[in-house]
């Protein structure tokens, strides 16, 4: 025979299956230990190939930099592998479930994708005549007109850039209203289970904020703001409301609470934050809602999270609509054009002003619009469904052993726990959520809402398989099990198997380190491993 | 030199016709720990009820109410260089104003110690 030499055993059989070396690199495996790219960047280099004097002439006058700014230089391949390193590091609605509870983690559609990378949509520029981006002006006007059918509402302001833009884009609507109306409120009336935004939206505006207790279920308590609203008759602007509300809870009232904000001459701001919930189930405009922003990013998908870019369009009553703000878009015989100067308006247009220096996000128009499109109505009312299904399969998997602050009522599209069931194991809410790191979840939301103790907010994804839902109803009850059996362990160290152990919170708040120094030369040679 | 406590996990503790205001160890517990405090000027007038002060932790920031009506006359300016203070000796040097007292009849919506140490059984 011809016989090759380099055949060998492949199986390790047990040597070294309790060993975990300490590596010289820092590096554990393919888990890279990545450096700021101030650290290992140097100034001497560049990925870039100029000629010594540049080559270039600026026509800057006297303002040319003279010194270095200091940026760090990589060769291309340098710099990709930094970024692709640090995702790695990244967790993602792509890479597992995140239950994180009041900021929903969308199924974010490749379709949308591929539509927003049209380049009749992603090359254009703000500043182009609006002759040439009638198109992209058609589409905003569509996607203006699924928002406006789905909230039951008849305008809507597109430009403002997320939630709490929204937020004040409605409120400013709001006091043009009243100052419109010659009146002058001082009030606006928010329950205590609200998002920290709306109280920050109503005191940005100088108003005073008023807090509405609520009931023993979560909702809000109508005899007490039947009280408040008695207190403060004739001085009040509005109400901020989130529904379903951030328990997780519908407001079942709401068409009350309307009726008796409405009776006070002031408004209803709904906080859309949540309306992924009741997309296809029930309109905004039919419950007495004024204003409501939509969270484009959370309720009609685009990735987000970590700063990414958000979109909150504000839908308008007709009472609010003639206030909508600079620029907007007016339909004519002859197609869409675009309103953009006080000069342009017409009667009955009384925009309170402008927010945002251009129309708005392009980009998730075009996802949003691609997102609905692509769904159809029927789907859209499906997401709804499967957004609330997942959340209650999750709560009936684990509310024998978790504590239910409300009793066992269905939720919504979130699912809300307090930490009573951790009582007297020495295992804290913070505990809990670290060792679920250790187990691949990010954690869901904890302590928030206020109004529960040691709250653990859960959100799945609507698009989460039965199967994943199982997995990780079966992990939640692993853990909790472990916690009440004392395993304290587990979770007073936890997260373990991190790139990164537990960050001292307090330090960081207490003493932040917000510049960045160079470090001590590291010590490290071959000679020194050894 | 007479304690009372608040609702809202307030103490006060009246000498005189000044009141000094901190948190309680409750309260201090419940926050964990804190990372900044937030105090009013001195001079303020303060009415039973208004935001006195501010105190933030790793969680959420809270509001320090005024117990009763006052003028701030001091504030406890070496918290906002310290801030773990409110966690190491709440109900002692971590005290958070003085105030001339403008209201003494409102001192008597207040609990005393028993009272309270009962209140926080109960949540």
């Amino acid at each position: 025979m011809s016989m090759n030499t380099q055949g060998r055993p492949t199986n390790p059989g047990e040597a070294g299956e309790s060993f975990r070396p300490k590596t010289f690199t820092g590096n554990r495996g393919l888990d890279m230990e990545e450096p700021l790219i101030f650290e290992f960047g140097s100034l001497e280099t560049t990925g870039v190939d100029l000629d010594e004097d540049g080559g270039v002439e600026f026509e800057l006058g006297g303002h040319a930099r003279e010194a270095e700014i200091g940026l760090p230089g990589l060769a291309e391949p340098e710099a990709m592998r930094h970024y692709v390193r640090l995702s790695r590091n990244n967790f993602a609605i792509d890479s597992g479930l995140y239950p994180l509870g009041s900021c929903t983690m969308k199924h974010n559609p490749r379709l949308n994708e591929k539509m927003a990378r049209l380049p009749g949509f992603a090359d254009i520029h703000p500043l182009q005549p609006a002759s040439t981006v009638e198109g992209a002006l058609d589409l905003i006007d569509e996607l203006a007109r699924w928002l406006m059918v789905s909230t039951g509402t008849s305008a809507v302001a597109m430009s403002p850039k997320a939630g709490a833009h929204g937020e004040l884009c409605g409120m400013m609507a709001i006091k043009a209203a009243h100052e419109a109306a010659g009146r002058d409120p001082k009030i606006v009336l928010v329950p205590e289970s609200a998002h920290g935004t709306n109280p920050a939206t109503a005191a940005l505006l100088r108003y005073k904020v008023v807090s509405i207790d609520a009931k023993d279920d979560g909702t809000v308590d109508l005899e007490a703001l039947k009280r408040t609203i008695a207190e403060h008759s004739g001085n009040i602007a509005g109400i901020m409301l989130t529904n379903p509300n951030t328990c997780g809870l519908f407001e079942r009232e709401i068409r009350q609470i309307a009726d008796m904000i409405h009776a006070e001459e002031a408004y209803f701001y709904c906080d859309g934050a949540n309306f992924n919930a009741i997309v296809g189930k029930s309109r905004p405009g039919d419950l007495g809602i004024d204003a409501m922003h939509i969270n484009l990013h959370k309720t009609f998908s685009t990735p987000h999270g970590g700063g990414g870019p958000g979109a909150g369009p504000v839908v308008l009553s007709d009472r609010l609509a003639p206030f909508a703000p600079l620029p907007f878009l007016r339909k004519t015989d002859k197609g869409v054009e675009l309103v953009e100067t006080e000069a342009a308006t017409r009667e009955g247009e009384k925009p309170f002003g402008r927010m945002t220096a251009f129309h708005g996000q392009m980009g998730m128009y075009v996802r949003a619009l691609s997102y609905m499109m692509s769904h159809g109505s029927d789907g859209l009312k499906q997401a709804s469904e499967d957004a609330v299904l997942n959340a209650n399969y999750i709560r009936v998997g684990l509310q024998d052993l978790m504590s239910l602050p409300f009793g066992e009522r269905p939720c919504m599209h979130e699912v809300l726990f307090d930490d009573s069931f951790l009582k007297d194991t020495g295992v804290t809410t913070l505990d809990f959520a670290k060792a679920m790191i250790d187990e691949g979840y990010h954690p869901m939301t904890m302590y928030f809402p206020l109004v529960v103790h040691g709250a653990m907010l859960i959100e799945p994804t609507e698009s989460e398989s039965r199967a994943s839902l199982d997995l990780f109803v079966a992990t939640m009850r692993d853990l909790v099990m472990s916690a009440q059996r004392g395993e304290t362990e587990r979770f007073a160290g936890a997260p373990y198997l991190a790139p990164r152990r537990r960050l001292d919170e307090t330090t960081a708040a207490r003493k932040p380190v917000l510049k960045w120094s160079e470090p001590e030369p590291a010590e490290v040679t071959p000679a020194a491993a050894e | 030199m007479t304690i009372y406590f608040s609702k809202d996990h307030e103490w006060i503790s009246v000498d005189g016709d000044v009141a000094t205001i901190g948190i309680t160890s409750y309260a201090q517990e419940q926050l964990g720990d804190v990372v900044y405090v937030e105090l009013p000027e001195t001079g303020k007038a303060l009415s039973q009820g208004d935001e006195a002060a501010v105190v933030e932790s790793v969680k959420a920031a809270s509001e320090v109410y005024a117990p009763i009506d006052g003028e701030v006359v001091e504030a406890n300016d070496a918290l906002a260089d310290e801030p773990a203070k409110v966690n190491e000796d709440p109900e002692g040097s971590a005290w958070f104003i003085k105030l001339k007292v403008g209201n003494a009849d409102q001192l008597s919506d207040l609990m005393d110690e028993a009272a309270y140490k009962a209140y926080v059984e109960t949540l």
